[in-house]
């Protein structure tokens, strides 16, 4: 197991590390630069702002520098905002997303799942088609048209929490529930075609004949075989909720780190785009690493270790 | 929310040091997501040598100054103004600031601002060796000597040459309550520089000590009517009423909360569902029924929206097709049906809102007020025609490139049809990434751009200096040696009156020549609860809450 986690930590570092270095070259093929403006600066203040920001080093010596530095856990300067560093911007917007994003997960979690498992359960019953119709909503509505309809309705129609703004509980709960849309339609369309193939596997029948009672057949033995799947895609979605939504932190001005993903690269911050784009990837594949180990703890089968054959 | 409280709109804010690369609150606050070209609103915190207020001087810390016959040589009396902190602000906090926003390792973006004070681009131009400054040394045939170190072209110091900012700056103070200022040449807009960011003193007490002075609350010290409370970034700035500030009488509004919201409808459902007072930006969508209902004002805005012509590639190179283009688009229809914010159509190039030579008078109305006919289809044909298109028949099909933005989009829609229509030409649209679209304009990779101008200070200079040979922002690659000239002889000559004949004779050569297609002057929509008063928006966009209370 410990091989395992080390092999698998290694490569780990070795992706985010080809991330960083395709994304630093990707990004300085962009045409312009970070201090571009509609009022032109003087060729003489670019200069002394790219010797301020060494961008008149040759390119390589510009990778070395940052390279050393992100290993030393060093993301830079922001050249945007100005006096901030991205290690400050990334530690000011996460924990913003990852409130946020944790009560999204909880909400399609809490309201996915079952909404599945109900579908299933009454298949091709008019409940069935609600879940998959909802599923359907959820899937094709936009999140900044979900986002609209959503303020719309309950801050500016019947008043029960405030438009936008963060800072209280009540402004958690429009964004959070438009970022769940999408969340909650996914798994509710995984987990009842997870949940119609297991009800369809012997075992299940078995369980039924032994004359066990339907509940305890769904969550003993079902729901324990559906859970390996929904695993699978929770991991990258929480990687994905956590760091933010540009429309929805946008539509309602969350201060989050969503938006740097599209900004930084409009204002050419190279420094700031590397930086979350390097954030992401590391969370990325380390939810990926902690599927992999609950699906050990999930399924019996899977065993990290190499047996010994006697 | 109590009275004398105020919640308000902006974008983002991106620094609030006045000289570091970024800058003092009002320009950070640009319309980035609308427009593109810069100036925003802001609340102030330091308080310059003195304010403008559409035209005359409104004494700030300055509360007298004398200015030299040359007009180079300005003596500002300070008045008795204290820092938050409590510490005089004293002529060497003005020194100190100006020096520094033009050292060239602080690489300020706005140090061109202070170029007018002597020795102020020299300075930001050399080349630090040590603690000292030198001028780049130059070859024998003057061109600027640079060496290889590495990879890398180091310019090279004239060791012969330093510049030493304590004697080679044209600012000193004489002593704590006056400043000396001493200009390259006479810059008859100077006094309304001074109301810049760029140009506001800092506490040198504290700056001198913290390079980060600025990034944290306690130890920002400022000047000005209002002091920073509470910053969270992208979240919100509180502004409480400064005790400190020396014309606190006149203040009443104790609180002013800036809400950072990037987008202009989260901002209106925030201000009609009560979390807002006031915002900066209004969807233009909205506008017409927000004015209607006294919700949304619209104020005016020093700029002009035009399209750059590339005068360097054919058919574009004819004056001829140049104008025809001009005269083919209907700008009543353009401000009345697309943009709605009761802008006004462009027939010349300098917006209204200047002052001429005379007090009182309007440069945009002084000499001539329009150079052409809206909509002039006749004219336009006949012109096309003599230029060999008759009906555009032969015309090459070309692009019209416009920054991404769905108002930059519609209006080009507009013009498309009516080019389309009334001349019988085809153009495409082509809607580029911001930075993408700053390198074709800037490298002349185009036909037909989308441009703005927002002026720096009140004067028409700001808006015609850009049109010299190879200037910076002269993305259409016209020259005219008489335009340079006169735009030469302008800002060599103190007399108001041949300053100004200067520049309306160069305006008329631009108006002639045609490298761009003016459309229509800016107006500045805000939202403004009906329960403030005394709101203040200057025509260069800086909203001053000084005066401001809630009725």
């Amino acid at each position: 197991m410990l091989k395992f986690i080390l092999r698998r930590v290694l490569s780990m570092i070795l992706v985010v590390l080809i991330v960083a270095s395709a994304t630093f070259f990707m990004m300085r093929l962009l045409p312009s630069g970070p201090f571009a403006r509609e009022k032109k600066l003087p060729p003489e203040i670019i200069k002394n702002l790219e010797a301020r920001y060494h961008l008149d080093d040759p390119l390589w010596k510009q990778y070395v520098d940052y390279m050393k530095n992100l290993l030393r856990g060093d993301l830079g300067p922001s050249f945007k905002y100005k006096n901030r560093t991205v290690n400050n911007i990334i530690n000011d917007g996460f924990p913003v997303s990852a409130a946020l994003g944790l009560v999204a997960v909880l909400l399609a979690v809490a309201i996915g799942i079952p909404l599945g498992i109900w579908g299933a359960l009454k298949q091709n019953g008019w409940q069935d088609s609600l879940v998959m119709f909802v599923a359907l909503l959820g899937v094709s509505v936009p999140n900044f048209i979900m986002a609209v309809l959503l303020m719309f309705i309950f801050a500016l129609g019947l008043h029960v929490v405030p438009a936008a703004g963060w800072g209280s509980f009540k402004q958690v709960i429009l964004p959070a529930f438009t970022l769940a849309g999408y969340p909650i339609a996914f798994l509710a369309r995984l987990v009842r075609s997870s949940m119609l193939e297991v009800l369809r596997q012997e075992y299940i029948t078995t369980a039924r004949a032994k004359g066990l009672s339907e509940r305890l057949v769904i969550f003993r033995h079902a729901l324990r075989n559906i859970l390996i799947p929904v695993v699978t895609v929770l991991g990258p979605l929480i990687a994905a909720v956590f760091t933010g939504s540009f429309v929805v932190e946008k539509i309602f001005a969350i201060p989050g780190l969503g938006r740097y993903y599209v900004t930084s690269i409009n204002d050419r911050d190279y420094t700031t785009i590397l930086g979350v784009t390097i954030f992401y990837s590391a969370l990325l594949v380390f939810m990926n690493f902690l599927v992999d180990l609950t699906y050990a703890w999930l399924d019996p089968r899977i065993r990290y270790v190499e047996r010994k054959v006697s | 929310m109590g009275k004398g409280r105020l919640l308000y709109e902006e974008s983002t804010v991106t620094c609030l040091d006045s000289c570091i690369p970024g800058l003092i609150l009002r320009w950070s606050f640009c319309h980035t997501v609308s427009e593109g070209s810069c100036s925003g609103g802001n609340v102030q915190p330091g308080d310059g040598a003195c304010c403008d207020r559409s035209g005359y001087y409104d004494p700030a810390i300055a509360k007298s100054w004398t200015i030299s016959a040359d007009r180079k040589t300005y003596l500002f009396t300070l008045r008795d103004a204290y820092w938050t902190n409590g510490t005089p602000v004293t002529a060497y906090d003005f020194e100190y600031a100006w020096k520094r926003a033009l050292s060239p390792e602080i690489a300020s973006e706005y140090a061109y601002q202070l170029y007018y004070v002597y020795g102020g681009e020299a300075f930001n131009k050399s080349i630090k060796v040590g603690s000292k400054y030198y001028v780049q040394a130059v070859d024998a045939k003057g061109n600027p000597l640079t060496k290889k170190e590495g990879d890398k072209d180091v310019p090279v110091p004239d060791l012969k040459k330093e510049i030493d900012p304590s004697k080679n700056i044209g600012v000193r103070a004489l002593n704590a309550k006056t400043l000396k200022v001493y200009l390259q040449s006479p810059t008859v807009y100077f006094l309304n520089l001074t109301a810049f960011p760029t140009l506001m003193p800092v506490c040198k007490a504290v700056v001198s000590k913290n390079d980060k002075w600025a990034s944290d609350v306690k130890t920002y010290v400022t000047n000005g009517p209002f002091r920073l409370t509470e910053w969270s970034h992208n979240e919100k700035m509180v502004f409480v009423k400064n005790p400190t500030y020396w014309d606190k009488d006149k203040v009443k509004l104790t609180k002013i909360t800036y809400y950072m919201v990037e987008d202009e409808s989260t901002a209106l459902a925030m201000f009609q569902s009560g979390q807002l007072d006031a915002a900066a930006n209004v969807p233009v969508s909205e506008l017409p029924k927000l004015v209607a209902s006294g919700d949304a004002q619209i104020l005016p805005y020093l700029g002009t929206y035009y399209y750059l012509v590339n005068v360097t590639k054919k058919p574009f190179n004819d004056v001829r097709v140049r104008k025809a283009l001009l005269l083919a688009i209907n700008r009543v229809g353009i401000t009345q049906a697309i943009t709605q914010g009761g802008e006004v159509p462009a027939l010349a190039y300098v917006p209204y809102g200047i002052a001429d030579a005379v007090p009182g008078s309007d440069f945009r109305k002084a000499s001539q007020e329009s150079f052409y006919k809206d909509n002039d289809i006749t004219t336009a044909k006949a012109l096309l025609a003599a230029a060999g298109y008759p009906n555009g028949k032969g015309f090459p099909a070309f692009t019209l490139l416009y920054n991404t933005s769905n108002a930059h989009k519609s209006i080009a829609e507009a013009i498309q049809q009516m080019w389309k229509k009334n001349l019988g030409i085809t153009c495409t649209l082509k809607s580029e990434e911001w930075g993408v679209y700053m390198d074709d304009r800037q490298h002349l990779n185009y036909s037909v751009a989308r441009a703005g101008w927002i002026g720096d200070y009140m004067d028409p200079n700001t808006f015609l200096d850009m049109w010299v040979t190879g200037g910076g922002n002269n993305d259409t690659g016209w020259s005219n040696k008489s335009y340079d000239a006169l735009i030469a002889k302008a800002k060599a000559t103190t007399d108001p009156k041949a300053r100004m004949a200067a520049l309306h004779a160069a305006e008329k050569i631009l108006m002639t020549d045609m490298p761009i297609l003016p459309i229509y002057y800016y107006t500045n929509p805000v939202l403004l609860s009906k329960g403030i008063k005394n709101f203040y928006q200057s025509t260069l966009g800086f909203v001053d809450w000084k005066n401001a209370y809630m009725g």
